[in-house]
């Protein structure tokens, strides 16, 4: 047991302003963004590899979760009439706008689609508006990493070297859960296997933003959280064995897709809870800055 | 133009809270959150944020009364209770030469002015919020009843007219002084200086120096203590010097997406 280190502090106060985005939009955001984009890479290659209801139900799942993802972000703005103004720049030193840029077409795209799999016509327009989709589809898995690790939030900046990971992990999943939760299991084998790859990124980055961040890794393990991201882990490791043991049994099946989508709106909300509680206490602040500082050599 | 800035010298603040009231009248801010005695000796105001554009604050220590700072308390009756020394500082937003704000802002409504200040176009805001995190000092902060994000403008309608922001003009000991920055740098190090030379050890300069983590502070301060004491991050840093590498991180796992999704249908014929 390490002694928790004395640091002093403006009567405890934060100095860090906590994130001022609304809980459940924005963690409901980054699942929802992950999951739409790993459905629509899946969607893309399902279609030209003959797995017609692979490519239909990962389609479907992409514009549905990309356009609730939408809805998320409008909602969470304090003036959503302006949301508009999201498009006014491109600005690189914004992820918030390279997202926007990224999600305004990845959105639109998905549910051209989605309407021409529901609908059968256009079969040309369809490939290629799924294969566009399906291109952006993994940066709409990563991005949103960058989104919060360009924030002084200390849980989130420190851990920029593997949200990236742990999020693509979890988009892989929960993507993997939605396909395997509305696709017969005959065709739901790429769906089985990127369950299994992005279980495993998961369960790495999420054991390093446990242990590796100093003193800002208690955030992740302790609180609400902390009770989060361990019921992540079970529910991944759930879905990971149960969509082995499913593999000619819908049922089984379906309940491994529901273990990866439980666990995957588990890791968002753990990761963003984190984040607050990392803004919240001045500690996480001042222990990392003043150990920093003594690192520099004296001028 | 040349940059323009604030150097508060905190240690000829009275705490007076004058500097508060000023930047509340002029720019015509609304009430904070219901007023409570927060027990934080005189400081009531709690904390820099969308309604409070300066915000004193108020430290008690017990006091080596020799320093000559304010102190209160008997101790020159023969007993051995220690009197009381305040540290009081006017925190204000430190318009940054590399400015976290308004790098990640996505619609452009923070921009950097003629002056070389932040300054946030209300009319474009949209309040997505995401200034607010990214602020290394916890200034900027949104209104709830509003919806969007506020801050110190450094008085900038003021400045156009030739005048002072209303906090400098307002202060009684010119604790707050308002100038160009090099002027005002060149004179926070005389001011050191002085204060080492009359035995002052502890006096020491804040986001005075072009080589720390945001490029020095348009608003920096002297201290008589260390940073933290006074609610300001020792050693901040403006997110976005990261940003390339965490660019590079995202592609990396993206590709890594494609890759595992990829192989997913190379590998099996299920």
């Amino acid at each position: 047991m390490v002694e928790r280190a004395e640091f002093q502090s403006y009567y405890g106060r934060p100095i860090l302003k906590e994130p001022a985005w609304r809980q459940p939009d924005v963690p409901l955001y980054l699942f929802l963004g992950g999951t739409a984009g790993a459905c629509a890479t899946l969607g893309a290659l399902a279609e030209p590899t003959g797995r017609p209801a692979l490519a239909r139900s990962t389609r479907l799942v992409a514009a549905g979760a990309a356009g609730a993802s939408v809805l998320a972000l409008v909602h969470d703005l304090g003036r959503p009439s302006r949301f508009l103004n999201m498009l006014r720049v491109f600005k690189p030193t914004s992820p918030l706008s390279v997202g926007s840029w990224i999600l305004a077409p990845f959105s639109g795209l998905t549910a051209v689609t989605a309407a021409l799999e529901v609908t059968g016509r256009l079969p040309r327009i369809r490939k290629l508006t799924g294969a566009a989709a399906g291109v952006l589809g993994p940066a709409m898995c990563t991005y949103t990493a960058v989104l919060l690790s360009d924030t002084a939030t200390p849980a989130w900046h420190e851990a920029r070297h593997d949200l990236p990971v742990l999020f693509a992990g979890s988009a892989l999943a929960s993507g993997a859960g939605a396909a395997l939760l509305a696709t017969p299991p005959a065709q739901a084998g790429p769906a089985r296997r990127i369950g299994l790859a992005g279980a495993a990124a998961e369960l790495v980055a999420e054991r390093r933003l446990e242990q590796r961040l100093g003193v800002v890794s208690e955030t992740y393990r302790t609180g609400r959280p902390g009770r989060l991201l361990r019921a992540a882990r079970v529910l991944t490791a759930a879905g990971a064995g149960l969509s082995l043991a499913g593999r000619r049994n819908r049922l089984v099946s379906a309940a491994a897709g529901t273990a990866y989508l439980a666990a995957g709106l588990c890791t968002r909300f753990g990761v963003y809870g984190a984040g607050v509680a990392s803004a919240r206490d001045p500690r996480y602040v001042v222990i990392p800055q003043k150990a920093c500082q003594q690192a520099r050599p004296p001028v | 133009m040349t940059r323009m800035g604030f150097f508060t010298d905190t240690s000829v603040c009275i705490g007076c809270k004058a500097c508060e009231v000023a930047c509340k009248e002029w720019n015509l801010l609304p009430d904070d959150p219901p007023p409570d005695l927060l027990g934080m000796s005189y400081d009531n105001t709690g904390a820099l944020g969308a309604s409070t554009w300066r915000h004193v604050a108020f430290i008690e220590k017990p006091a080596p009364v020799e320093l000559g700072m304010p102190a209160m308390g008997d101790t020159g009756g023969g007993t051995d209770e220690p009197g009381v020394q305040w540290l009081m500082s006017s925190d204000v937003c430190k318009h940054c030469t590399h400015a976290a704000c308004l790098d990640v802002c996505p619609t452009g409504a923070l921009f950097r002015t003629e002056f070389d200040t932040v300054v946030v176009q209300q009319d474009v805001c949209n309040g997505c919020g995401y200034c607010v995190p990214a602020c290394p000092y916890g200034v900027i902060e949104k209104r709830e009843d509003d919806g969007r994000a506020f801050k110190c403008t450094l008085c900038y309608d003021r400045l156009g007219s030739g005048l002072q922001p209303a906090c400098a003009t307002a202060c009684p000991t010119d604790s707050i002084q308002y100038g160009e920055l090099d002027e005002l740098r060149e004179r926070a190090a005389a001011r050191v200086a002085t204060l080492h030379d009359e035995g002052v050890a502890q006096a020491r300069l804040y986001g005075h120096d072009p080589a720390d983590g945001v490029g020095g502070d348009g608003a920096f301060f002297l201290l008589l203590d260390e940073p933290e004491v006074y609610g300001l991050p020792p050693d901040p840093v403006v997110t976005t010097r990261d940003l390339p590498g965490m660019w590079r991180t995202a592609a990396k796992a993206a590709v890594g997406v494609v890759a595992a999704v990829a192989l997913a249908f190379v590998g099996g014929r299920r």
